[in-house]
């Protein structure tokens, strides 16, 4: 018994990105006044392609996540800017009509595979679930495909394991079992918040690889928020940079690893320790990410930048070109007045 | 654009913080979620009445109802308020033998309050040190002292303070009158206990397992000191909201006690025992003697609930 | 801290360097019963189960080092920590601090005091309720070093500005503060009783990288400046390459391969230690290939770690290795030398590069 599908304008996929997010803002009132989480983010998704969000703790990565998927926990609240999957505005829509569009459209994959799978529900009758309610398939056509999910996610023996709960998998395999959930209602955009965090380094690889592998055999699109670079490197074609609540630099995967434009990106990577770099002293960026209560006027990053000058204190920039990438940041501000945005 | 945000380094201190810790109350979350609470707000105001009129009892009562020599039986059996034949000077009227209601109950409300406070110390004194104990001692120890307390949660707590309060009784015969309070008090107290042990022990053991006690033990701090000084701060939040609830809970027991006689003595009444006395006069038209003081104990023992209620929802971080 | 200890300037606050390595672990085994409570283990006819955290585990640290040991969830070097630093008490084997039996050497203060640890959980590792001052103040008033309060006040401050804190934050209360500071702060406690030997379960795990790095500079500062021996734990490769001058690998309890960090990284020998290392995302690969075939020159890593309470018979590593044979399946290794690495592997042992 499936849900009745939202319609969706008929407007040709090549035109419109398949996500848009322009200007979103969250805020939080607390009693202590209103704290804005987010603070106009934009960036778009195209069918078939991997962003990256990445950012340290508190950035707002997994709130931006959140909120386009429709889970911001109260009191946050969308206080601007809009959300469009395919061309409609999704940001509006009501609980109910959210609800649709989650799992049909829009999957997620969450850090902790524990939480994610009801432990009381066999695997196989929560993946069959989720496929009969968004596909209206019958039984017996959900239950051979979850087999199947399972054999696609790597999972041995999936015919025997289709009837087994969640506790009874390792906790790679409980990962695998949620991709399986998030991608059978082959929904066009997975929105993926740490997938790998919880896992050991080695099962890391495997869940990195097994993700890179279904989303391109099902172009299925995907934003993966991470705080780990290296998982961007791996798996994504761009990138987005967030620090207090913005994008603070955005472009190709390559370019930003090796060419950072922004100044946090560049102090980003530079500490990160690698297996190849040369040994001794990290590069530390001094002083911590502000709180959202303190955020200073201007660049966010204004304190702790390297290369600050008079103007970042005074005004915040906004994303603008920087050679390949983008970059919030009045080093690669034009000669002329207006800036302009990717 | 951005937050509201500070234009210096820090945030100003807001002036509350600076007056010490009574500021640091009067600043903090639980104050504002007790100004949000209208239900607190009232039964916290009439809580306080309550205990402020009982404690002062000796100053502000307009009689002193225990005094002989200031009763006049002429004075007995005046109905309360706007009842005929009421008088202002006691405005609740007066018993059998002319004592004021009004002062009997302030001082029986006094009664009641000393001992239920001393009670409830008691048990969370007796019940905190047994849950530390068996949270962090852990093995058979643990095993013992739970097994103890399960036993006696099953029967019910007025049975036991019953049990206790007649064997030691007995026990004192001849100094049964003077340590008639303290006996009282002592069957109270152990008969709550196990809640206190239980909940202590269970964060006990959560708080064991954390970092913050392992780095005091790999320098070599001694089980105890632990105990005291790392672990019972962090434990005594949940006490303080079943203190207060057993607080109703012992006043009430102690009022039930001297209801059946078993109490304190009627030279020295607590609500329970102006209770129980003016029982006999319920039927017989005379209905105040025990409807005022039954009326205060609801009272008081209502809000102390009421408050406990909004104190355990006010600090259950998960609520919030 | 001359004058710190021209103050109580004590024979214990004079270093003696024995001749051997300030920390050695001989043949330590660590075994925890999981069994089910006795009543049902009678009622379901079950066996005793016991638990090999730590298996026949044998290092030393010389003074002034940093050994590391890394592994994977179920390695045991959690457990080995809690062993190194006297929480536990090794069921077989032998611990040695400075020459001495570890239970003698920690039941002496003056011994006991001069090893310390640091903790993954910077919100976990600080009492709550305590203010910073009284956290950092607590070694230093346990083991009796300064006596009046101005004095301990006053290296309190000093401590906190060693780990790039200011005094005044001795007046606040953990929860005030971010990760990274929280951690400072708990670097600030192990060091107020002046250690020697500083035992890191996972220090940085928890922090954001950027954070990461000013904890771990810091780390490095301190070890050069007070001449520091750490046991660092963690899963994480690249942060101990930064870090170890000798590292360890574990794998279900055991050590596979210890050697010279350079060595151990360069030319990895065991083949656990080679599939963590092709594991690490690595930024630094120069990558030629289009994202879009998705290609990766190296192989993920097969299986995962199976339950450390039936642990595979033989060599540990074998259903995973892809150079597992016959006898790998029955017989566990010895150690070889190959360089200045230990390897426990037959197929080294045999110099094979196949099953």
């Amino acid at each position: 018994m499936a849900l009745p599908e939202v319609p969706l304008p008929e407007v040709p996929l090549l035109e419109v990105p398949l996500l848009e997010v322009r200007e979103l803002s969250v805020e939080f009132p607390t009693r202590r006044g209103v704290l804005k989480a987010l603070d106009t983010v934009s960036f778009t998704i195209e069918t078939g392609e991997v962003l990256g969000v990445v950012g340290e703790s508190g950035a707002g990565k997994s709130l931006t996540g959140a909120a386009i998927i429709g889970l911001l926990e109260r009191p946050g609240r969308i206080s601007g800017g809009r959300i469009l999957l395919e061309g409609r505005r999704i940001d509006t829509l009501s609980q109910e009509e959210m609800r649709r569009i989650r799992g049909r459209r829009i999957g997620a994959i969450f850090q902790d595979p524990l939480t994610t799978l009801n432990p009381l529900y066999t695997v196989g009758r929560q993946l069959a679930e989720t496929m009969q309610v968004h596909l209206g398939i019958s039984d017996a056509e959900a239950r051979r495909r979850a087999v199947g999910w399972l054999e696609q996610v790597g999972i041995p023996a999936p015919a025997e394991r289709i009837g087994a709960y969640p506790h009874e998998f390792s906790g790679g395999m409980r990962q695998r079992v949620v991709i399986a959930l998030a991608l059978c209602a082959e929904p066009q955009l997975v929105i993926a918040d740490e997938p790998t965090t919880a896992l050991d380094v080695s099962i890391q690889a495997q869940i990195i690889t097994l993700i890179k592998r279904l989303a391109r055999e099902h172009g299925t699109a995907m934003m993966l928020i991470t705080h780990d670079m290296g998982v961007i490197a791996e798996t994504a074609d761009r990138v987005a940079v967030m620090y207090a609540g913005r994008i603070v630099e955005l472009g190709p995967v390559r370019r930003v690893i090796r060419h950072p434009a922004h100044p946090y990106t560049d102090g980003l990577m530079a500490s990160i320790p690698t297996l190849a770099g040369r040994l001794g002293r990290l590069t530390q960026i001094e002083g911590a990410m502000p709180r959202l209560s303190a955020i200073p006027p201007g660049c966010p990053f204004a304190p702790r930048c390297p290369k600050v000058f008079s103007r970042c204190t005074a005004e915040r920039p906004e994303l603008m070109a920087a050679g390949e990438t983008a970059a919030a940041c009045w080093l690669y501000a034009p000669a002329s007045a207006e800036a302009a945005h990717v | 654009m951005s937050a509201p945000a500070a234009a210096g380094p820090a945030p100003a201190q807001p002036l509350a913080r600076r007056l010490g810790p009574l500021g640091r109350f009067f600043d903090s979350d639980l104050w504002y979620s007790f100004r949000q609470s209208p239900v607190a707000m009232i039964a916290g105001a009439v809580a306080f009445v309550c205990i402020f009129g009982s404690l002062l009892a000796s100053w502000i009562a307009p009689h002193d109802p225990f005094n002989l020599a200031t009763l006049s039986l002429s004075n007995s059996f005046i109905p309360p308020i706007p009842m005929n034949g009421s008088e202002w000077a006691f405005p609740l009227g007066t018993d059998e033998q002319g004592r004021d209601m009004l002062s009997a109950i302030m001082y029986g409300g006094r009664l009641s309050l000393v001992v239920g406070f001393s009670a409830v110390l008691f048990a969370t004194v007796v019940g905190v040190a047994i849950g530390l104990i068996a949270g962090y001692g852990g093995g058979t120890l643990d095993a013992v002292l739970m097994r103890v307390a399960d036993v006696q949660l099953t029967f019910p707590a007025i049975l036991i303070a019953l049990v206790v309060d007649g064997i030691v009784s007995a026990a004192l015969h001849e100094l049964h009158e003077a340590t008639e309070i303290y006996v009282i008090v002592f069957a109270i107290g152990i008969s709550n206990w196990p809640q206190f042990a239980r909940t202590v022990r269970g964060s006990t053991m959560v708080e064991r397992g954390k970092e913050y006690v392992m780095a005091a033990r790999v320098i070599g701090i001694s089980g105890p000191r632990i105990m005291l000084t790392h672990i019972l701060p962090n434990v005594l939040g949940p006490v303080l909201v079943i203190a207060t609830i057993n607080l109703a809970v012992a006043i009430v027991s102690e009022a039930t006690l001297s209801f059946l006689g078993v109490g304190l003595p009627p030279t020295d009444p607590s609500l329970g025992t102006l209770i129980n006395n003016g029982n006999s006069y319920l039927f017989s038209g005379q209905w105040w003697i025990t409807v005022f003081p039954g009326a205060a104990l609801v009272i008081m023992v209502l809000s102390i609930n009421l408050l406990g209620d909004w104190l355990r929802d006010a600090l259950n971080p998960r609520l919030k | 801290m001359s004058d710190v200890m021209a103050e109580f300037g004590g024979t214990d606050s004079v270093r003696v360097h024995s001749p051997g390595p300030l920390f050695e672990a001989e043949h330590v085994t660590r075994l925890f019963d999981v069994s089910s409570p006795w009543l049902q283990r009678i009622v379901g006819g079950e066996k005793r189960r016991m638990l090999r955290a730590v298996d026949d585990v044998s290092f030393t640290i010389a003074t002034g080092t940093t050994l590391s040991l890394v592994g994977e969830s179920g390695c045991g070097k959690s457990t080995m920590a809690r062993l190194a630093v006297g929480l536990y008490a090794p069921s077989r084997g032998k611990i040695r601090f400075e020459g001495k039996l570890l239970a003698a050497a920690r039941a002496e203060p003056g011994l006991r005091r001069r090893m310390n640890m640091i903790f993954q959980d910077p919100y976990a590792s600080l009492n709550p309720r305590w203010r910073v001052a009284r956290i950092i103040a607590e070694p230093i008033r346990a083991f009796g070093l300064l006596r009046s309060a101005r004095a301990i006040a006053a290296r309190v401050g000093e401590l906190l500005l060693q780990v790039g804190l200011q005094p005044s934050d001795g007046e606040k209360y953990p929860h005030e503060f971010s990760g990274g500071q929280r951690q400072r702060i708990s670097i600030a406690r192990a060091l107020s009783s002046e250690p020697e030997f500083l035992v890191c379960d996972e220090p940085t795990s928890a922090l954001d990288v950027s954070v990461q790095a000013q904890i771990l500079n810091l780390m490095r500062d301190l070890q050069r400046r007070l001449g520091l021996t750490y046991l660092f734990i963690s899963h994480n490769l690249a942060v101990v390459r930064h870090m170890s001058d000798r590292l360890g690998v574990m794998y279900l309890g055991r050590i596979v391969e210890i050697g010279p960090a350079e060595e151990v990284f360069s030319a990895p020998r065991h083949p656990y230690t080679r599939m963590l290392l092709d594991a690490i995302p690595d930024l630094a690969q120069n990558r030629a290939q289009d994202q879009a075939t998705s290609g990766r020159s190296r192989t993920p890593v097969a299986g995962e770690v199976p339950s450390p309470i039936a642990p595979p018979p033989g060599c540990t590593f074998h259903p995973r290795c892809p150079l597992a044979n016959e006898r790998c399946r029955r017989e566990l290794p010895e150690y070889t030398a190959s360089g200045a690495t230990l390897v426990a592997c037959h197929a080294v042992a045999e110099g094979r590069r196949a099953a």
